[in-house]
């Protein structure tokens, strides 16, 4: 039994947590969100000459080791400085589905350019009535000759306005909700015959809704065999689901270190409200969420980085997800209440966490999902 | 023990019904019912047919422009008021500032300011909490020095509710320091176009300036604004805290909130084939908080009951602020569940009059993460629910 971090993965921590606390405060984070990408060139750059980049990668395709304990060391430290630049649609899900599907060709195309910082991705998945069901894929694909058609809308599609490619999720055979008949297919973002309506999320990242209206795309732009993309696609949206709640976990440790400092110097009848037993007891229990929540991430990581089967690995994930859920309704409302009004204003850096988590909480499958998905798995 | 409604009662639910139907107006109702931003102009067009109607004050005295409605009918009409989705007039002029002025104001003042607000032709703000002085307020530093016929103030007010539109502010404002916090505190009137007055909107997390601070430099008050004795305000501003917690409950907007809410979940297709509402497990919560508001309800109609047989409403109130509030914020939770990604979205011009596109998500699915993060406040605001307790623990169970 051994939970200390290895050499590399310290000094993995010790880079992103300069980082965060040198070069991204909250000031600078504000100007990167109201930038008209919505995030900073120069910072992913950055993350490509220190090689963050690559974490996600295996040492086969020339990255870190893709090791899930990886993943959730720079993303906890990005959590703590709610860093808002395109690592999961890019890395994460785009990068694992390519890993897990591409061929040496599309590898030998993508995987470069993504860890050389040189090419944004988003994978569409999610549709309007599909709620977080993988499987639920209304979008087509249609054979036409040696092409593909591809028919559908998108929603919620992360980093969708930036992407120079999409990974586009669509049904080649089979009825709405069937596990078969699901393919990838990567598309120019430009394409013709696709639109985009792109916004703003609540916490600041930016997405996109995609229509696709006739899409042609030729046959090489499939990732995979046809027909049987979901289980990489159930992989790549687990990795992503591990990576935010490893977020969340940094996320509520400066909501907790945040709040515990208010209450201690904040005074009202004449002493620092930290003083009152009652809320003494709040802050503890936030505490202690924050720990079962560490704790249940570190699970999953390991998990995932195990010989595990398929199904004891999306358990264990969804077991995460299901309590890092709790975790931040708990420390995420607390932490505005015992601050009080003060963090419900657009000024202070607190709300703006408990706005990341709170959207953290329903991406990828919200507790009620996971615990159920966990219940029947 | 009864709780049905008599005839009469039944008949007046009629009338309060046809009334909103007929009057009430539709473009209004079309903002209320898809979640569109309400403007300034809203409310008082409103406010002045409910005015019209004479039922804009039903917790006036008569003299004054009551309904003299029992507790029985007041209930009633806050109940359709609310289960149409029809605003209850602003509270700062009517609910907070009014009672004050007739309980404790001279004639003149009376005669000076309740037709005003009774007929909507002047909004009112409230200037108590400052950036110092929150839950306990009584710490508050601004100060009013009297100066011949006039009152000088400085100091600045924060958490000022749509104070943008304000005409007048009442404040509490300090005029003794030297006497225990509560005791040199005083109640003043004052007109928002007095120079030295700025107004700075404070942003909230749904990217809305609701609120505002309210900065005053050498303000000059005419004495005459001073209500009823200085440094008696505190007691004046309690009194108004019994006011305030009149429907605190909100218990008509959360059954309007509910009833939405079951109808989208049956709209909301799960995602394998069914509706939300066919999933248990969201089925179980959206009955949990239907239920609380179901005994929160009948926990308001006894406060209400009580009063009318002549008790003042008591330290039990508390019950209803913490209650109303924490199962408003629940309610807030499951429209978020039921949106789900539908929730993420920030596109706030959807939300305002004239905007002709089509909505990210269905209906007000896409405002759900917005209303969810600005309604924090309501645990906050009012006396926070740790203030509430404290009044429980202190002055009903006697620890």
């Amino acid at each position: 039994m051994d939970f200390s971090y290895s050499d590399e993965q310290q000094m993995l921590q010790d880079s992103v947590q300069k980082f965060v606390m040198s070069q991204y405060d909250f000031d600078t984070r504000r100007k990167y969100l109201e930038s008209e990408k919505g995030f900073s060139d120069e910072a992913w750059n950055l993350f490509a000459e220190l090689g963050w980049l690559t974490v996600p990668f295996k040492e086969e395709d020339g990255g870190f080791g893709g090791s899930a304990v990886d993943l959730m060391v720079v993303m906890e430290e990005f959590g703590k400085g709610m860093v808002v630049e395109p690592f999961i649609p890019t890395g994460v899900i785009s990068g694992g589905l390519i890993t897990d599907l591409g061929s040496a060709e599309q590898k030998e195309a993508l995987i470069g350019a993504i860890m050389e910082g040189s090419l944004q991705l988003a994978t569409a998945y999610a549709e309007a009535d599909s709620r977080y069901n993988l499987a639920a894929v209304g979008t087509t694909a249609t054979k036409s000759g040696d092409d593909y058609v591809l028919n559908g809308t998108k929603i919620q599609v992360l980093n969708g306005p930036a992407a120079d490619k999409l990974l586009v999720v669509a049904r080649t055979a089979g009825g709405q909700f069937d596990r078969d008949g699901i393919s990838v297919f990567i598309v120019d973002a430009t394409a013709a015959g696709i639109s985009k309506r792109e916004y703003t999320n609540v916490d600041g990242h930016r997405a996109a809704e995609i229509h696709l209206k006739d899409v042609k795309v030729a046959a090489s732009a499939l990732l995979g065999a046809e027909g049987a993309a979901l289980p990489a696609l159930e992989a790549a949206i687990d990795r992503a689901t591990l990576a935010v709640g490893a977020e969340a976990v940094g996320a509520m440790d400066s909501l907790l270190k945040k709040t515990v400092e208010y209450a201690k110097t904040r005074k009202q009848f004449g002493v620092a409200i930290g003083t009152f037993q009652a809320l003494q007891h709040r802050m503890s229990e936030m505490f202690i969420e924050c720990q079962l929540a560490r704790s249940i991430v570190i699970m999953a990581a390991m998990k995932l980085d195990s010989s595990a089967s398929v199904q004891e690995k999306a358990k264990a994930v969804s077991a995460a997800k299901s309590r890092v859920g709790r975790a931040i309704r708990k420390v995420g409302q607390e932490a505005v209440q015992i601050h009080g009004g003060i963090a419900v204003t657009d000024e202070l850096d607190v709300g703006h966490y408990f706005k990341r988590v709170t959207t953290i909480e329903h991406l990828f499958g919200n507790t009620d999902f996971h615990t159920l998905r966990y219940a029947r798995l | 023990m009864n709780a049905d409604f008599t005839a009469e009662e039944l008949e007046f639910q009629k009338e309060v019904r046809q009334f909103l139907e007929a009057e009430f107006p539709k473009d209004i109702k079309h903002k209320v019912d898809n979640g569109i931003r309400l403007e300034k102009d809203d409310y008082v067009r409103w406010q002045k047919i409910l005015y019209k109607k004479g039922w804009v004050a039903p917790n006036w005295p008569v003299e004054y422009g009551g309904t003299g409605w029992n507790p029985t009918q007041k209930y009633i009409f806050a109940m359709e008021m609310g289960l149409y989705g029809a605003m209850e007039p602003v509270a700062f002029g009517m609910k907070m500032v009014a009672p004050v002025i007739y309980s404790f104001g001279n004639e003149e003042q009376k005669k000076r300011f309740l037709p005003d607000i009774l007929a909507s032709n002047v909004w009112w703000c409230q200037g108590y909490s400052e950036p110092n002085a929150g839950s306990d307020l009584a710490s508050l530093k601004t100060t009013a020095v009297r100066d011949g016929d006039h009152y000088i103030v400085n100091g600045t007010k924060t958490w000022t509710t749509l104070g943008q539109h304000a005409d007048w502010i009442f404040c509490l404002v300090r005029t003794d320091s030297t006497v225990k916090k509560q005791e040199g505190i005083s109640f003043l009137l004052i007109d928002m176009k007095t120079p030295g007055i700025k107004v700075s909107p404070i942003v909230l997390l749904d990217g809305e300036p609701e609120v505002n601070e309210v900065h005053f430099d050498n303000v000059r008050v005419p004495a005459e604004n001073l209500i009823g004795e200085e440094n008696k305000g505190w007691t004046y501003a309690k009194v108004l805290l019994t006011h305030e917690r009149t429907n605190i409950a909100q218990v008509p907007n959360s059954k309007l909130k509910l009833r939405k809410l079951h109808n989208l979940a049956a709209n909301t297709p799960d995602g394998n084939g069914g509706t939300l509402l066919d999933d248990p497990v969201f089925a179980r919560k959206l009955a949990e908080v239907d239920i609380q508001v179901l005994a929160l309800e009948f926990a308001e109609l006894r406060t209400l009951a009580a009063v009318s047989v002549g008790k003042a409403p008591g330290p039990e109130s508390s019950i209803l602020k913490i209650v109303g509030t924490e199962a408003t914020q629940f309610i807030d939770e499951l429209y978020m569940e039921v949106a789900a990604y539908h929730c993420m979205p920030h596109v706030p011009e959807q939300f305002t009059e004239g905007f002709e596109g089509e909505r990210v998500a269905k209906g007000t699915l896409a405002s759900s993460a917005n209303v969810y993060f600005n309604n924090r406040k309501k645990s906050i605001y009012g006396g926070s629910n740790e203030v509430q307790k404290n009044i429980i623990s202190k002055a009903v169970l006697g620890l």
